[in-house]
């Protein structure tokens, strides 16, 4: 870093150039009405658990951000635990949960898991498994990505008095598929068992209502649905019971310490109020784009296999998830990056290395096919100029992609190499 | 080779046609000098990482490897202040088959490898630059300190830095595409030109060692991988005077670690002379016994065009090591029906007659051939003859 330079101006080359952001499943541009929210909670002074006017002023904002979130997903406020973010809401639901029904009942040691889940949910799951003597399962999915109730069935077994807890992500982040959350959650509550659900994604595009599926838990995150990177909350029913991941002042319902971040949640609350005013017009736009984006790419490349629900019903409306036999997805990305059309292959480890989906392998895409996979998400900002530019670049990339595949398997340079 | 059109050079870095250049950046500060040069050169720029380990650690151990995900992160922040994408490409699978396989299937048929040219021959020029035509771009550049101008490869401006060796395994068409900005800089010039450059690898260390091999532990990454094989020592009148863990742990010169028994009957030190992991055994004897006057080498691979041959050249049998005046000839054992040796690379070899003895010389090091600085090619030695 050169040390002269402001810090915080970061790529300025990138932001002047024109491109076609097809990635906000990743992260979507923070919404104005947050921006101003958190700038104005920026500049004042306090900790909302101080006793003090500042304290007050500080505490006031915050709760009423926490009613908001409630507000907009069917909660009561006090159900709202703010947290730093999806990844650390799934690990406290996760392990909090676990503990907690395994304590109350320690025969009950089993923690079952979609197979598609994030891994913020599928890697506390292991380790649960690896170091705190539970056994993690897989809930099988379905070819198109969902959890159905006869798999969560059948994964229970004939022994579900031994269950801790059950996680099902509302819709998948890569594909899109939406799980019917409510039917699993009472099937699981026949059992005694407490449910968890990772709706990072759906929070984003649909209306979700927490009270009415009767989850025990439910993820949320800020940056997915236009407000700040680093807030989120899990929403912990009043009669779900958690032991704490992070100990300490006891801030949040006492299951979740640390000073609150009071203008994280204002942007974080104002963000959700804007997205919930026009959810309805979005849903209904980013559908209609999804629909285009999808037919052109199919057009262009005949071959090309959406993966995910067909039924618009059963999946985001921003979501498409498209695999190219015989290209690498992170060819496809590249190719496709240099033209100003940035996209996302899915997962990806800590090293940027990509790997076939782990999503796509537990829906029975073949290995090879997965590898070659692009998922395109749409989000509020999304325009029509955004998906013209991929179906521009489309039919080139993917050919160029293809060329490159072959080659990976060893014609190029042939001859040179014993 | 696919591409049969020839690339659009820039035949001196800065003037020429602009190249879609895949800068290989392995996290260190030659590859991020090199990447910066191109891109001062006018040319558009995109760099990538190898990711070579299946599982890399966190963070480099010491000096050594370009492998960890720190040195990911180093090339990915080289790449943000040079302000050209970047993207990992793993290569984990292609590199375990084509150059750890390989090494250790070498130490087992008890002949010495250099892994770094097996991974230029098969991997940076080879895996890396096919996808990297294939995709779109002209060239591969890399930090390596060598020259290369109008094809011809040449040893580096700065003889400590030379890294002509383990290049000279390539061919005509590789090379065509390659691109080495570094060869006629000195390493501490392009520490200085780092700094400026506001790169933060320009004072991170040199890597030395097999990238793979993080420890250093040679031997003890062969014992693992092998498994254990014990049997005797032997001198050369064939008697035993002492034992191993593995023939495959020894190398040709080797003189410590040998852990005899018996002392010799001149008190002299010895060396291993000679290793046979199919027969268990590894032969020791007096310095002089190590001498070879000629050499016999395989997997010949010519860096330019064909030369006439007998021909006086230079001879490197090491990285480092010192070049030797040999005359050069062919060898040809059973030519393939119809094909004259001079066309047939792979199954024509060499011989080197050496006009002073080299010490030590392994069957499975590359024999790099020199005309003057030029990199002529290559062959694997196969024997080595002793005087006499």
């Amino acid at each position: 870093m050169r040390c002269s330079d402001a810090l915080g101006v970061g790529d300025d080359a990138y932001h002047r150039r024109v491109s076609a952001y097809l990635d906000h499943a990743a992260t979507t541009p923070m919404r104005p009405e947050a921006v101003e929210a958190m700038t104005a909670a920026m500049v004042r002074v306090g900790n909302p658990s101080s006793m003090h006017g500042a304290g007050r002023a500080a505490r006031r904002l915050v709760e009423e951000s926490r009613e908001a979130v409630a507000e907009a997903l069917g909660a009561r406020p006090s159900e709202v635990v703010f947290t730093s973010g999806g990844t650390e809401a799934d690990n406290l639901a996760v392990k909090g949960l676990y503990w907690a029904r395994h304590e109350a009942e320690p025969r009950r040691t089993r923690v079952l898991v979609g197979a598609g889940e994030h891994h913020a949910v599928l890697d506390p799951a292991r380790w649960l498994a690896e170091s705190q003597g539970a056994s993690a399962e897989l809930v099988a999915l379905d070819p198109d990505g969902r959890v159905t109730p006869g798999a969560l069935a059948a994964a229970l077994g004939p022994q579900p008095s031994d269950v801790a807890l059950v996680s099902v992500m509302w819709a998948n982040n890569e594909v899109g598929a939406l799980s019917p959350v409510a039917e699993l959650t009472a099937l699981a509550h026949d059992h005694g068992i407490p449910v968890h659900s990772d709706a990072v994604q759906a929070a984003a595009t649909l209306p979700v209502d927490f009270a009415a599926t009767g989850l025990d838990a439910m993820t949320v995150t800020g940056h997915k649905l236009g407000g700040p990177l680093g807030v989120g909350a899990l929403l912990l029913s009043r009669t779900a019971s958690a032991v704490p991941v992070l100990h300490g002042g006891g801030q949040e319902r006492d299951v979740r310490s640390g000073t609150l971040d009071t203008p994280a949640i204002a942007g974080f609350a104002a963000a959700i109020l804007a997205a919930a005013a026009e959810r309805a017009t979005t849903t209904k736009r980013l559908a209609a784009l999804r629909e285009r984006l999808v037919r052109g790419v199919l057009a262009r490349v005949p071959d090309a296999v959406v993966n995910g629900p067909t039924d618009p019903g059963q999946r985001l409306p921003g979501t498409a998830h498209l695999s190219f036999p015989g290209c690498e997805g992170d060819a496809l990305l590249m190719l496709l990056d240099a033209q100003g059309v940035e996209c996302s292959t899915g997962s990806a480890c800590s090293a940027g290395v990509p790997r076939a989906s782990h999503v796509l392998l537990a829906m029975g895409v073949p290995e090879p096919l997965a590898r070659g996979s692009l998922r395109f998400s749409l989000g509020h900002t999304s325009t029509d100029g955004d998906v013209d530019a991929l179906l521009t670049a489309v039919a080139g990339v993917v050919e160029r992609a293809r060329r490159a595949g072959l080659t990976s398997m060893g014609a190029a340079l042939a001859g040179t190499r014993s | 080779m696919t591409a049969a059109q020839p690339p659009r050079r820039a035949p001196s870095g800065d003037a020429g046609p602009r190249l879609r250049v895949l800068a290989a950046m392995s996290g260190g500060v030659d590859s991020a000098v090199a990447a910066a040069r191109m891109v001062d050169a006018g040319h558009d720029v995109t760099g990538v990482h190898l990711a070579l380990s299946p599982s890399p650690a966190l963070l480099r151990d010491g000096a050594r490897g370009c492998c960890s995900v720190e040195d990911s992160r180093d090339a990915r922040r080289a790449a943000d202040v040079l302000g050209i994408p970047f993207y990992v490409w793993d290569l984990a699978e292609r590199f375990r088959e084509d150059v750890v396989e390989d090494f250790l299937a070498e130490y087992a048929a008890g002949r010495t490898p250099n892994p770094c040219v097996r991974c230029n021959e098969r991997i940076k020029f080879a895996a890396v630059l096919d996808r990297a035509l294939a995709l779109g771009f002209d060239v591969v550049a890399t930090g390596h300190y060598a020259r290369l101008d109008d094809g011809v490869l040449r040893r580096a401006v700065d003889p400590a830095k030379d890294q002509s060796y383990v290049l000279g395994v390539l061919t005509p068409e590789q090379l065509a595409h390659a691109v080495l900005p570094l060869g006629a800089s000195l390493k501490s010039d392009v520490r200085v030109e780092a700094a400026a450059r506001g790169l933060l690898v320009a004072d991170k260390p040199d890597s030395h060692d097999v990238c793979f091999i993080p420890d250093g532990d040679t031997a003890g990454f062969l014992r693992r991988r092998l498994g254990a094989a014990p049997g005797p020592v032997r001198d050369l009148t064939g008697a035993t005077v002492g034992a191993h863990e593995g023939a495959y742990a020894f190398t040709v010169g080797q003189r410590r670690g040998l852990g005899l028994a018996t002392p010799a009957a001149d008190g002299e030190p010895r060396y291993v002379l000679e290793v046979s992991p199919a027969a268990r055994t590894v032969t020791v004897g007096p310095r002089e016994a190590l001498d070879v006057t000629g050499l016999d080498g395989e997997h010949l691979r010519w860096c330019g065009p064909t030369p006439q041959l007998p021909a006086p050249v230079l001879v490197q049998v090491r990285a480092h090591g010192e070049a030797v005046a040999a005359t050069a000839s062919w060898l040809v054992a059973a030519p393939a029906q119809g094909a004259s040796p001079e066309a047939d690379g792979d199954r024509a070899g060499l011989r080197l007659e050496l006009a002073q003895p080299l010490r030590g010389v392994a069957p499975g090091q590359s024999a790099v051939l020199y005309d003057g600085d030029r990199v002529l090619g290559s062959v694997t030695v196969r024997t080595a003859h002793r005087p006499g």
